[in-house]
């Protein structure tokens, strides 16, 4: 409503027409009262610098069309945030169901992906038809009772969410959770199974689905277009297309990433349904935990968190030992390699590696572009440096400025204190400030 | 039902080793199964991959720790046996590929003869059903056709076998009990504990195969037999193509809706405006924001 641009006709006319008695009083209506005072000798004195407002840009706007010009409207309507409509879907006749990864409780970009495109099929099809998120494990944020649009699933084009977060999904259960894909089956009969075809979560549980039910799936699919999916052979040499609307059409769908575009135009329910009962899984294979790696075993390239070291590192024990200490992997810059202080297969950037870490922390690294090309993809990047204006340091999400050789002392000293922190709460930092909580 | 079937008289090959102790004296019997693999770039016959490393998996495990194991420390119960298993076509150039397994160190292998576009999974269930394996290994996925990496599940759902995905180790602990070291994505791994017989596709990441000798391939035995095919009529009604480039995902504007917004999507930085800056804090204090900032992540491993 506000966004309505409204013109007072005769405002206007005034403001234009500098010889109207109400011109002075009119202008001073629009720019602020401080533009035009009447100075104490009685002289009328106009502000130049009270004029106007500072435009979204940061550039100043003086705006002499009485707030009904665009630029006025524009900076007014960015003001205010944009609800998106909530789509809801009562009484579905058919249901698209997607089996999202959520590691860590979260959806992840390739999630989304496979969410856009179940709303695309969903949307397509003549009658109601539901897209249902099915998720094992627990979610970081919770859902409500009722409709959540607001919620990363509603946002993300869910309709509705089966949260199966019992203990006896957790860790690697494939039978189980098999059991559940097939409880969900009988109770929805779903028109499509989508899966992210991730290694070891989606690719696994639509490869059991499928044999379960005896069904030929489409694994490894990149593009649905005009009722066509196409895969991908084997070593991606082929491209394999069936017709969705083929009597041996797939049902179940394993999607790579950027199969479609994820949702951001409308927000969806997001609401809970009820589990249907699961039998009890015969459980023949039995999830003994996750096995120590040495972090400088894994592979750079697909290194979680990487500890890397530059020219600003001058006791390479303590690096060793920090990085021991944290459990990461070791990487280093050009120079540092250049200087014989670490092997070359460690070389992250452009010559290097282009690493895919998670959190890369840079101690004493200035950020050259052929370093930084190769941290591209890294999540957080951490920076320690003596130099407060280096590029690493504009690239970083946390910066640390201060000799290397003394905050990783202090970091490693935290490292090992840590593990001493997490059985007992109460040691560490008095104040509430190292009240963490390790899960 | 499968331990039945294991006992069968009708296994072949392995039965007459088999038939030598009981039960628990059993030697292992573990089948890989392989198959005729492609050049990613030139599209050239080869062994494949992940095959290879499946037979690698399956030697080290004979030769090391699983007779003794399985055999309850009753060392001396027998060698474990190893059974290769193809199913295809079997062309006279495919041939030579599959004597490139046998050149590891296996002395024969069953060719199951097979039309053009057959469908292998009945002739490969039945095989294995016969061979009395304990533990099959399968790669994950294949190099040539549709490689949707569904071999071994159906294999273990027709067997009713426990399957475990992307294995990099086997060892077999005592008493037909195997621990599996399973590769997690970031070079993670994961244990689990699987009672024979069960059924594995191996990871990418396992142990590399060991080189194949010529004139040891050349000396072993291809032992063909042609079985029935059943056609696969899902596949010969795709319409399969060499591969397209993927298009690549323009980034888009929420909401763009001018050519204007839609220019400055597509042009914009992927700007990180630089997060926290920490100066004057003392070193402590900078390296406890470092330390929390990774448990929010989550990277740091609990020890
Ligand atoms: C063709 C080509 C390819 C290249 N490819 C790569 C590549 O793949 N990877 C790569 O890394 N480089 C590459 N380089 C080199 C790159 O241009 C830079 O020279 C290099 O990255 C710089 O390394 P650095 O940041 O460790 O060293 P420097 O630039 O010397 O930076 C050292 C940093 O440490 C800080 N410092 C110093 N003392 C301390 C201290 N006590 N405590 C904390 N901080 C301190 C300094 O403030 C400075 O920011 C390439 C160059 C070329 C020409």
């Amino acid at each position: 409503m506000s966004d309505v641009i409204r013109k007072d006709p005769r405002k206007n006319w005034i403001l234009r027409n500098r010889l109207h008695p109400l011109h002075e009083q009119v202008v001073a209506e629009m720019n602020g009262p401080a533009a035009v005072v009447r100075g104490p000798s009685g002289l009328i004195r106009k502000n130049p610098h009270a004029v106007g407002f500072i435009g979204p840009n940061g550039i100043k706007r003086i705006d002499r069309l009485g707030g009904s010009g665009s630029a006025a409207a524009s900076a007014k309507r960015e003001q205010q945030e944009e609800q998106l409509p909530i789509i809801a879907i009562e009484q579905p006749q058919s249901y698209v169901v997607v089996v999202v990864d959520a590691a860590n409780g979260e959806l992840s970009a390739h999630d989304r992906d496979v969410l856009g495109q179940a709303r695309l099929l969903a949307d397509g099809r003549a009658e109601n038809t539901a897209v249902v998120a099915l998720v094992f494990g627990a979610l970081k944020a919770a859902l409500g009772e009722a409709a959540n649009p607001d919620h990363a699933f509603g946002l993300a084009g869910a309709d509705r969410v089966m949260l199966f977060d019992d203990e006896c999904y957790a860790g690697f259960a494939p039978e189980q959770q098999l059991e559940a894909m097939l409880a969900v089956d009988r109770q929805l009969s779903p028109v499509n199974w989508l899966f992210p075809d991730t290694h070891l979560s989606g690719n696994d549980r639509a490869l059991r689905l499928a044999a379960r039910l005896g069904e030929r799936p489409a694994m490894h699919a990149w593009q649905i277009k005009d009722g066509k999916v196409t895969s991908r052979g084997g070593s991606e040499m082929t491209d394999i297309t069936r017709d969705l609307a083929a009597a041996t059409a797939p049902r179940i769908l394993a999607l790579a990433s950027e199969c479609a575009l994820p949702v951001d135009e409308a927000r969806y329910e997001a609401r809970l349904l009820p589990l249907p009962s699961v039998p009890n899984a015969m459980v023949r294979i039995k999830d003994a935990g996750a096995v120590a790696v040495d972090p400088n075993q894994i592979a750079m390239g697909e290194a979680e968190f990487i500890l890397s070291a530059g020219n600003g590192i001058h006791d390479w024990d303590q690096f060793h030992a920090t990085a021991a200490a944290l459990g990461a992997t070791e990487g280093a810059s050009r120079v540092a390699v250049d200087n014989g202080f670490m092997p070359r297969f460690r070389q992250v950037g452009a010559t290097g590696t282009w690493v895919t870490a998670r959190v890369y922390i840079a101690v004493g690294i200035s950020g050259a572009v052929q370093h930084l090309q190769g941290i591209g993809s890294c999540e957080k990047v951490i920076a320690i440096n003596t130099d407060a204006g280096c590029d690493m340091v504009k690239r970083a999400d946390l910066s640390v400025i201060g000799d290397s050789q003394e905050i990783l002392a202090a970091l490693k000293a935290r490292a090992e204190q840590g593990a001493v922190a997490v059985s007992e709460p109460q040691q560490g930092k008095a104040d509430g400030e190292s009240n963490h909580n390790v899960a | 039902m499968s331990r039945d079937s294991i006992k069968s008289p009708a296994a072949t090959l392995a039965s007459n080793l088999n038939s030598s102790t009981g039960q628990t004296g059993k030697p292992l019997t573990i089948t890989t199964l392989v198959s005729v693999g492609q050049h990613p770039k030139s599209g050239r016959a080869r062994v494949a991959d992940q095959d290879a490393k499946a037979l690698e998996l399956a030697l080290s495990l004979s030769a090391g720790k699983g007779t003794a194991a399985v055999g309850k420390g009753e060392a001396g119960a027998g060698k474990s046996q190893i059974n290769l298993i193809h199913a295809g076509t079997a062309t006279a150039e495919q041939q030579l590929v599959l004597r490139g397994y046998l050149g590891m160190g296996v002395g024969q292998m069953r060719v199951l003869k097979q039309s053009d576009g057959a469908d292998v999974i009945p002739v490969l269930v039945d095989a294995v059903r016969k061979s009395g394996s304990d533990v099959v290994l399968t790669g994950s996925r294949a190099e040539a056709g549709e490689g949707s990496g569904m071999t071994p599940y159906l294999v273990a759902q027709s067997l009713g076998w426990p399957m475990v995905p992307a294995a990099v180790e086997i060892t077999a602990v005592g008493s037909g009990e195997f621990e599996i070291l399973q590769a997690l994505p970031r070079g993670q791994r994961r244990l689990l504990k699987v009672r024979a017989p069960f059924v594995a596709s191996i990871d990418a990441a396992a142990a590399e195969a060991r080189q194949t000798a010529w004139a040891a391939g050349q000396r072993g035995a291809l032992e063909h037999m042609t079985l029935s095919s059943n056609d696969d009529a899902v596949l010969a009604e795709a319409a399969v193509e060499p591969a397209r480039k993927r298009p690549k995902r323009i980034a888009r504007a929420k909401k763009a809706k001018t050519a204007a917004d839609r220019f400055k999507a597509a042009t914009a930085k992927s700007a990180s405006k630089g997060g926290a800056v920490l100066v004057k804090e003392s070193a402590e204090e900078k390296a406890e924001a470092i330390y929390q900032m990774l448990l929010s992540q989550g990277v740091l491993k609990a020890r």
